[in-house]
């Protein structure tokens, strides 16, 4: 069984291998590894490292509007006077805006709820940013809001309840599509994301 | 020897995310409760993904890892697709996940248990009635499980019980007679129909559901008891409980 680090680390090291096996995904194998690295790594490197992480929580908060990352009040995107202020994307995490506007097709605003309704895991409604988001449609010109939460049991659960508040405030609800990925075979598809696919079938 | 590579029918009760890409999934078998990883689930191009979704039916091919046993293949059985489109049953489900998850432990090898799961899953997305559902897999979970409510004797004295019996103990283990019910601790009332109700589920196949017709009131109070029955049996609340609540739809 890997545990902690030997005693034979001395403590600064011990302790960076610590801080890093208690990253997401990093075990104490690749939490060793990257310390190792580090320590023979040229001084400056390190020195960079240090800086970005203590950058990161000097400077970076969650947009006030929309949750997204921000350096200041409100984030790039709600800044930006050309995004088209009627639509709001909601989507479950930071990354997910990333992935999103990598497409480059969308020019709307985003909603980050931080999270989705998972209740065995303890996440409620209360525990993500979905009250903000019923209280932004309320307030603003928003026309459609675009439920971009994961294509999973957990992203439809969260998708509905956010549906259910929102029709009755009189603004389109609509989701994305379900379908084939690019580069995938018929024969591995599920039965649900075949099916979605067959019923959102497309005139060529 | 084990194989290195096995086959099982499964339902899937809970997923957690796990290493970078991988699922952690908590599975309900014939052979009983396991946790199995997926790996790579979490990718979009996962040709696994879409055949784990959580309370979907499936046979997995598994292949015996040092710890945990890794998920090859999956081939859905019954994916429950209908009520996925629910919230209320969504929202049942996860109930339905939870009870059999804090009841269980990993490794009791439990047919019936499977089976019981399966049904009350397949009648969950066939539209049967949500509430009734419940109370018909609570009865028959706990039943498996060793902690079978007693309605047919006096949970105390183990006479035969008569429609007389207006008492409900969640900790002497269930109805129980008038005399009995002066001296027994945290004793509900529980009126006819609702004590009717919960005797028929306990003996019936969840069949006869679409057939019944049930008040509201009754249905309700029928809850009410196994509610408080399952929480002394587990000494804790469901977490999905509150979420049950929140999504209730009026009939």
């Amino acid at each position: 069984m890997a545990g902690s680090p030997d005693t034979i680390l001395i403590a600064p090291v011990a302790r960076l291998i610590e801080e890093f096996s208690r990253l997401p995904g990093v075990g104490p194998k690749t939490a060793s590894r990257l310390t190792f690295f580090l320590l023979r790594a040229p001084d400056d490197r390190a020195q960079a490292l240090s800086e970005a992480l203590a950058a990161l929580k000097q400077h970076v908060r969650f947009c006030s509007r929309c949750f997204f990352i921000a350096e200041g009040e409100l984030c790039t995107i709600c800044s930006n006077p050309a995004r088209d202020q009627r639509m709001i994307c909601v989507v479950e995490e930071p990354l997910d805006v990333v992935a999103i506007e990598r497409t480059a097709i969308y020019k709307g605003l985003y909603h980050v709820l931080h999270g989705r309704i998972a209740p065995l895991e303890g996440m409620n409604r209360e525990d993500i940013y979905f009250d903000e988001l019923i209280d932004r449609v309320r307030a603003d010109p928003v026309e459609e809001v675009i439920l971009a939460t994961n294509p999973n049991l957990e992203g439809e659960a969260t998708a509905f309840h956010m549906q259910r508040s929102l029709v009755p405030l009189g603004v389109r609800v609509t989701r994305l599509a379900r379908g084939l990925p690019t580069g995938g075979d018929l024969e591995w598809a599920d039965p649900g994301t075949l099916g979605s696919a067959l019923e959102g079938r497309r005139e060529l | 020897m084990r194989d290195r590579v096995y086959r099982t029918d499964a339902v899937i009760i809970r997923r957690s995310d796990f290493g970078e890409a991988d699922r952690l999934l908590t599975i309900i078998t014939p052979f009983g409760k396991r946790r199995v990883v997926a790996k790579g689930a979490r990718k979009t191009s996962s040709r696994l993904a879409g055949h784990i979704e959580l309370f979907t039916y499936t046979t997995l091919l598994l292949a015996v890892g040092r710890s945990l046993d890794i998920v090859t293949q999956s081939a859905v059985r019954r994916g429950h697709d209908i009520l996925r489109l629910d919230l209320e049953r969504i929202s049942a489900a996860y109930y339905i996940a939870e009870l059999v998850d804090r009841l269980t432990e990993e490794g009791a090898e439990d047919r019936q248990l499977f089976e019981v799961l399966i049904e009350t899953l397949h009648a969950l997305d066939r539209g049967s009635a949500v509430d009734l559902v419940l109370r018909w897999y609570e009865l028959q979970v706990l039943d498996r499980i060793g902690y079978r409510p007693q309605l047919q004797e006096c949970a105390v004295c183990e006479e035969l019980l008569t429609e007389d019996a207006a008492d409900f103990s969640p900790a002497a283990g269930g109805v129980v007679c008038s005399r009995c019910a002066r001296s027994a601790a945290g004793v509900l009332a529980m009126r006819l129909p609702a004590f009717k109700l919960l005797r028929y589920l306990q003996v019936q196949p969840i069949g006869v559901l679409e057939q019944l017709t049930i008040s509201s009131e009754t249905r309700g109070e029928a809850e009410r008891l196994m509610r408080a029955y399952v929480r002394t049996v587990l000494e804790r609340d469901l977490k999905s409980v509150a979420f049950l609540e929140e999504v209730r739809t009026q009939p």
